[in-house]
């Protein structure tokens, strides 16, 4: 079996519709809500004992915000330092405005090496710019090595969590998808098994690669240091086997010295798989003779960054180290899963991150709004995020654009229209004979077409009574 | 027309020209441990036990990674080329690493290393390519590492950890921090011994 015969780009391609929309088809899934919450309860269990045992913990969430704020305060010198002192290790600095950019630079630094194929490494910033899909486009196959990017990628799916992008399957579902798609048919769903018959399935890919492609968790100006956290090895394995090795980072991930990491490499672990250190961290700073690729790529990635950047209520979001515990104590998340949310980003940094970074207009546009605001993202943020606080910022741009739709527009009619006693009485008089074909059971059940039932449908609207109050105080028999 | 490098250090420029200069950061959390040297070793030893790796304290490193290649069964086995002799035991075929390709180190049963230093909190060993601790890949592709540990390099905390380290990343050399076997938690967030590095870990700390 060959991963060209997989067709990912198929089930991704469904149009993406709003949060409210897609959030009603996932809470009907009860398999994936049951899956979510399994998996999301004991990693919060975990994180609260791996952080209850740091007596230092807030000082270090302090520090990690201010080391942060400091960064995106001074982000153009830090940046510059970054590519300087990885220009003097040997690698190559690249800069990309959006994922175009991006995508163009990768997939031609593949060409050049002739390479058919690229082992990659999990990345949220290559999901974002949707690389994978710009390889196959010019004939390049990338092959995801995180087990969790593969399951995915075999059932051709999009990540579901930053983390643990196949939080939605459990193991009896995997089983059946290896049994079906790695010609394993002899599989069981013990999970040592599942992650065994994907070492053997990748073991060749990363033995014969010669270009691989990573993401970067932390990026240091001063020594020109990048740094990979992760599990499995495989992150191991692609930033030291090949000969070139490709990194694409938001600009956001700069950090302005190695000495930071003492702070984030405490922070990260314990708050995203919940504990006390990741089984692997890989720091390489340029190249090295004779250890690892002889060639090294850094691609520093705006899109929409800066755009974040420029709105001071919302630049916190670029604290963000990705570990995903906003996401698993998010009780909006725990219902409807990742996908409800369209994006890379899911859960409530999702929320603030995506319409930010992905454009305000489509699908996420939606996305603040996916919240209850009740603050347990906050609670655990390991870089003091105010999540809560920049969501109402949000929606309150989301408002102020949608003043200029249809809501806006149909609002100042009315409030034409109810501003005397006559208006308001003839308005309900109209509005019942209006509503009759959408009415059922007191409750408006049938929007029509277009952008007043877009409105309509993410909201419960009682039907307007067959008679007012007023109506029935005129029209009573005992006297005034 | 002005190059997206340019353009990015521009559009940064601008999106912070309201923005008051850099706020401090204070360290003020823990820069170091205040256990002793027994107190360090002995949580050492727990936290990396921890992860279900094996946690040998010896005072001759030498027999104790021979019956630790033994009780693995581990025959042919990579080594760096400057391990020291101590920790080369007989009756193994020891392979030197100098430049065997990776289908070579696949081949392998394991590889025996040193690290430069560790830490104690998050039972952690990291290998920078000093002295018998080989390129990355020998301790990666075979699926037994047995790493020796000199007792006076584990530090308590992160920090410490961290500072010890700044002089290698500044030479630019490579480091790796690992935390017991490979694993996952892909599936179903269950931590599985496992996947792609090392599946097994063998500790030896030197006393
Ligand atoms: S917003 Fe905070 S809690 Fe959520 S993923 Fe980012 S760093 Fe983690």
């Amino acid at each position: 079996m060959t991963h060209s015969s997989l067709d990912p780009a198929a089930a991704r391609d469904a149009r993406p519709e709003s949060f409210p929309h897609a959030a009603t088809g996932a809470l009907a899934n009860h398999q994936v809500r049951a899956n979510i919450r399994h998996a999301t309860t004991s990693i919060r269990r975990k994180r609260a004992g791996v952080v209850a045992e740091v007596p230092d913990w807030e000082l270090l969430r302090a520090a990690g915000a201010a080391i942060k704020d400091e960064t995106l305060a001074s982000l153009d010198a830090v940046l510059i330092e970054l590519e300087a002192s990885i220009q003097a290790a040997g690698g190559t600095v690249h800069w990309a405005r959006d994922a175009a950019e991006a995508n163009e630079i990768v997939v031609g630094l593949v060409r050049a090496e002739g390479a058919e194929e690229v082992v990659k490494v999990k990345s949220l910033a290559t999901d974002e710019i949707r690389l994978n899909e710009a390889l196959e486009g010019a004939g390049i196959r990338p092959i995801e090595t995180d087990l969790a990017e593969l399951i995915v990628q075999l059932a051709g799916e999009r990540p579901s969590h930053l983390l643990v992008p196949a939080i939605h399957k459990n193991r009896v579902e995997i089983r059946d998808l290896f049994r079906e798609r790695l010609g394993r048919p002899d599989l069981s769903d013990d999970p040592t098994e599942l992650a065994e018959a994907a070492r053997l399935h990748l073991r060749e890919a990363f033995l014969r690669a010669r270009v691989a492609i990573s993401g970067a968790n932390f990026a240091a100006a001063d020594t020109g240091t990048i740094c990979v956290v992760e599990s499995e090895g495989n992150g191991r394995m692609c930033t030291t086997l090949p000969d070139v090795l490709i990194t694409v980072m938001g600009i956001e991930k700069a950090i302005p010295r190695f000495r930071d990491l003492e702070v984030f490499l405490q922070l990260l672990p314990r708050s995203s798989t919940g504990e006390r250190m990741n089984p692997y961290t890989s720091l390489w700073t340029g190249v090295c003779e004779g250890d690892g690729p002889h060639a090294f790529h850094l691609v520093l990635l705006d899109a929409g960054r800066t755009r974040v950047l420029a709105d001071p209520a919302g630049r916190p979001a670029l604290r963000c180290i990705r570990c995903s515990a906003c996401i698993n104590v998010c009780p909006v998340y725990r219902q409807t899963g990742g996908h409800a949310y369209h994006s890379p980003y899911a859960g409530p940094i999702g929320a603030i991150l995506a319409p930010q970074l992905l454009g305000e207009e489509g699908a996420v546009a939606s996305l603040p709004f996916a919240s209850s605001l009740c603050g347990a993202c906050y609670d655990v943020c390991p870089v003091l995020i105010d999540i809560p606080s920049i969501l109402v910022h949000e929606r309150g741009k989301a408002v102020a654009r949608e003043r200029s739709g249809i809501e806006g527009r149909s609002l100042k009619v009315l409030g034409k229209a109810f501003a005397t006693r006559a208006g308001y009485e003839r308005a309900q008089r109209l509005g019942r004979k209006l509503q009759r074909p959408l009415a059922r059971d007191g409750w408006i059940a049938h929007f029509p077409p277009g952008p007043l039932g877009a409105w309509g449908r993410s909201r419960d609207l009682p039907a307007l009574p067959a008679q007012t109050f007023r109506e029935w105080w005129e029209s009573r028999d005992e006297p005034a | 027309m002005t190059s997206p490098r340019e353009a990015i250090l521009a559009r940064v420029r601008a999106s912070l020209a309201d923005t008051p200069s850099a706020v401090a950061v204070s360290r003020t959390y823990r820069l170091r441990g205040e256990r002793d040297r027994a107190g360090v070793i002995e949580l050492f030893v727990e936290r990396v036990r921890a992860y279900e790796a094996t946690v040998v304290v010896a005072d001759d490193p030498g027999a104790a990674v021979a019956s630790a290649l033994e009780a693995a069964g581990a025959r042919r086995v990579g080594i760096a080329p400057d391990l020291d002799r101590r920790l080369r035991p007989p009756g193994v075929e020891l392979i030197e690493d100098q430049g065997l390709d990776s289908r070579d180190l696949d081949g392998l049963d394991g590889a025996v290393t040193t690290c430069a230093s560790a830490c104690a909190e998050t039972g952690t060993i990291a290998i920078d390519g000093g002295p018998g601790q080989g390129r990355r890949a020998l301790s990666l592709v075979p699926d037994l590492h047995v790493c020796v540990v000199r007792a006076e390099a584990i530090v308590e905390t992160v920090p410490e950890l961290i500072a010890a380290l700044e002089p290698s990343a500044r030479e630019g050399r490579p480091i790796v921090l690992v935390s017991g076997p490979s694993a996952t938690s892909d599936i179903e967030l269950t931590r599985v011994e496992g996947v792609h590095g090392p599946r097994r870990l063998v500790v030896i700390v030197a006393t």
